[in-house]
């Protein structure tokens, strides 16, 4: 679709760096308690128009309490909830100018998709023909034109999946709000409409809000996403971000794989850190200042497929080394995850893509290897 | 292990069918007697069912009894369906429990305490005693059953559909009309079926409610078999007895054919890609 001439477009999208920029949904201090429960506690967070913003967390971190204070169905404790500058918190659901899209996609059984697609548009009163018109563009955008008067239950996952979309995008509103939409799907069509989501927020130019458990989901959907813990915010930041540059421990090891390793901080300075675990006879430099002290216990973070695996030390110097044995190898296809034990009993993960059709690997169980990465693949963290 | 089944089940089967069926069966077979004695066959005939139309004061009972009936259950529905929407619907309110508790009572509580109780009242009141007690009274125990028929619905009902309607600029009350109500049309239809029933062939209560000129059927026959069992009588719950049967038939043909069209479609659904 456009999202090939729009790419350069999207690469320079970053309005949260423009100190100008006015956000459209700003979260001031808002905390939601359940009884005793507090589900989302004390966040504040903007999100800007034509963004799509994703609240990525393990179920029970407040990211559907979020987004459905978003969409009205529950008020704030504490706290603001802005959208286009205006105080929304109090205001019913049914006065939004926001819409949702339902994990269960909640279509009106007793309604055909066509129905379905108009409701919220016969809500507002619309003109028959224009409502008419409308429903047609939305069946178009989602390919379903000759489903228009069958039932939900008539369709298929997918279908049901795609009128959901068509019925909370109908009344254009300025934030869609997707409570796990693809959670349903399978992974192969999960994967696809994944790529159609970002294509459509594109084309239409409107602000998506996802809650999803699911990171690979929100790193190939989202400009920005939140990671969430505990009803707080713990890192907001785009996916590369997130993913390279983790704030701490708990998002490092939410996103993705990655190896942690416990030492203290032996030197630092000019953009440099040198890191050392006595437990397990390691030294690594790190090519990033670190605010942690000389001495502080601190966490060496490094992701398995910036870790090389070798019979041979690295002959460069610079490059950090450590020896150990292939304790274990997990073969995916694609990679080959080599666990690799070192001399103080830790075990640390190694990936190889699997570039030949070989079976026969040059590295098997019990070889004597090093592990090798540079300066700038690993990060030191502190809590 | 052989197939089908063994003289046991067989044996009881048919003695449960016998015990259920057997004295129903008597009393259809008789209302076709030509005899005046109930208990003497003298061959078939349906002038009983003639005497029956012609008999003004048990045709009054009948017209009296459907409309009570046609009456009470309409408005039982309306507010069983109402308290079961409060009950399930408006959260932690104080005294809920106490409430979905208070709902079951008149289900267990019996029939004459139930009937006294209404008498008690509607005389402290100063109430005239006649159809309209009637009716009131027959409202007040169907509702519960109403209740309880729709609230078992929804329980079941995805509250996801109601926020998707509000969510698409519909207020609440207009929620409940345009989504809720269709949805659970079934059960509040089932509903209002009960009390239907349930209000034409009560005896104790409208005996205590009831006052001069308003006999139910169910009071007729009762009076009247107390003076001696008629043919006539055996034919009026033979009509009673079709009337059920017929409603009976097609409430489940109805349904099981929507059930059959909807796992068809669903099955297709599956099906394509």
């Amino acid at each position: 679709m456009g999202q090939k001439t729009l790419g350069p477009v999207r690469r320079s999208f970053a309005p949260w760096l423009d100190p100008q920029a006015k956000p459209l949904i700003r979260f001031e201090n808002v905390t939601k308690r359940f009884g005793d429960f507090v589900a989302v506690d004390d966040l504040s967070i903007d999100i800007y128009e034509r963004e799509f913003f994703a609240l990525l967390g393990p179920s029970g971190c407040g990211k559907t309490t979020l987004l459905r204070m978003l969409a009205g169905f529950e008020t704030p404790t504490e706290g603001r909830i802005l959208l286009d500058g205006k105080d929304v918190s109090r205001v019913p659901p049914y006065r939004r100018p926001v819409n949702m899209m339902f994990q269960s996609y909640a279509l009106f059984p007793h309604m055909s998709v066509e129905a379905n697609i108009a409701f919220g548009l016969k809500q507002d009163g619309m003109p028959k023909a224009d409502i008419a018109a409308r429903v047609e563009e939305m069946l178009k955008l989602v390919k379903l034109e000759q489903f228009a008067k069958r039932r939900p239950h008539q369709l298929s996952g997918g279908q049901r999946q795609r009128v959901a979309l068509a019925r909370s995008l109908a009344k254009r509103p300025r934030v869609l709000l997707l409570d796990e939409p693809l959670g349903a799907l399978d992974k192969k069509l999960r994967e696809a409409t994944q790529f159609e989501l970002t294509d459509l927020q594109q084309e239409l130019g409107m602000t998506f809000v996802i809650v999803t458990h699911d990171q690979e989901e929100a790193m190939t959907v989202a400009d920005r996403i939140a990671v969430m813990d505990h009803g707080k915010m713990v890192q907001v930041a785009t996916p590369s971000e997130i993913y390279e540059q983790p704030a701490s421990r708990y998002v490092a090891d939410f996103i993705g794989d990655i190896n942690m390793i416990e030492g203290r901080i032996e030197a630092s300075g000019e953009g440099r850190t040198r890191f050392r675990s006595e437990a397990l006879g390691l030294t690594a430099d790190v090519l990033d200042a670190t605010p942690i002290g000389v001495g502080e216990t601190s966490w060496l973070a490094i992701r398995p497929e910036k870790v090389s695996v070798s019979h041979e030390p690295p002959a460069d110097t610079s490059v950090n080394a450590v020896e150990g044995e292939v304790w274990d190898i997990g073969y995916l296809g694609d990679v080959s995850i080599y666990h690799v034990r070192l001399a103080g009993g830790k075990t640390i993960k190694a990936t190889r893509a699997n570039v030949t059709r070989l079976i026969e690997r040059p590295i098997t169980w019990d070889d004597k290897v090093w592990l090798s990465w540079s300066p700038d693949a690993a990060l030191v963290l502190a809590a | 292990m052989r197939k089908g089944p063994s003289w046991f089940n067989v044996v009881s089967i048919t003695l449960g069918f016998v015990f259920l069926y057997l004295p129903i069966l008597l009393l259809v077979v008789y209302s076709f007697n030509e005899s005046r004695l109930v208990t003497v066959w003298a061959g078939f005939s349906t002038k009983w069912y003639g005497e029956m139309l012609r008999n003004q004061a048990l045709m009054d009972a009948a017209w009296v009894t459907v409309r009570v009936a046609l009456l009470s259950a309409s408005v039982a529905t309306v507010l069983g369906t109402l308290g079961a929407v409060t009950l399930t619907r408006f959260g932690r309110f104080p005294g809920r429990t106490m409430f979905s508790g208070m709902i079951y009572a008149p289900l267990v509580m019996p029939d004459v305490i139930l009937g006294l109780s209404l008498l008690l009242m509607f005389v402290a009141v100063g109430l005239d005693r006649g159809f309209w007690t009637v009716v009131l009274a027959h409202t007040t125990f169907t509702m519960c059953y109403v209740a309880v028929v729709v609230q078992s619905r929804l329980v079941a009902f995805d509250r996801d559909l109601e926020e998707a309607a509000m969510d698409l600029g519909c207020p609440p009350m207009k929620t409940f009309f345009l989504i809720t109500l269709p949805i659970i049309l079934p059960a509040v239809v089932a509903g209002w079926m009960l009390a239907f029933t349930l209000s034409l062939d009560d005896l104790v209560i409208a005996s205590f409610a009831t006052g001069p000129g308003a006999t139910t059927l169910p009071m007729k026959i009762y009076s009247q078999v107390r003076l001696g069992v008629t043919p006539e009588i055996n034919a009026v719950s033979t009509v009673l007895i079709v009337i059920v049967t017929i409603g009976v038939i097609i409430a489940s043909v109805t349904t099981k054919r929507q059930e059959v069209a909807r796992q068809k479609a669903e099955r297709m659904a599956a099906a394509a890609p």
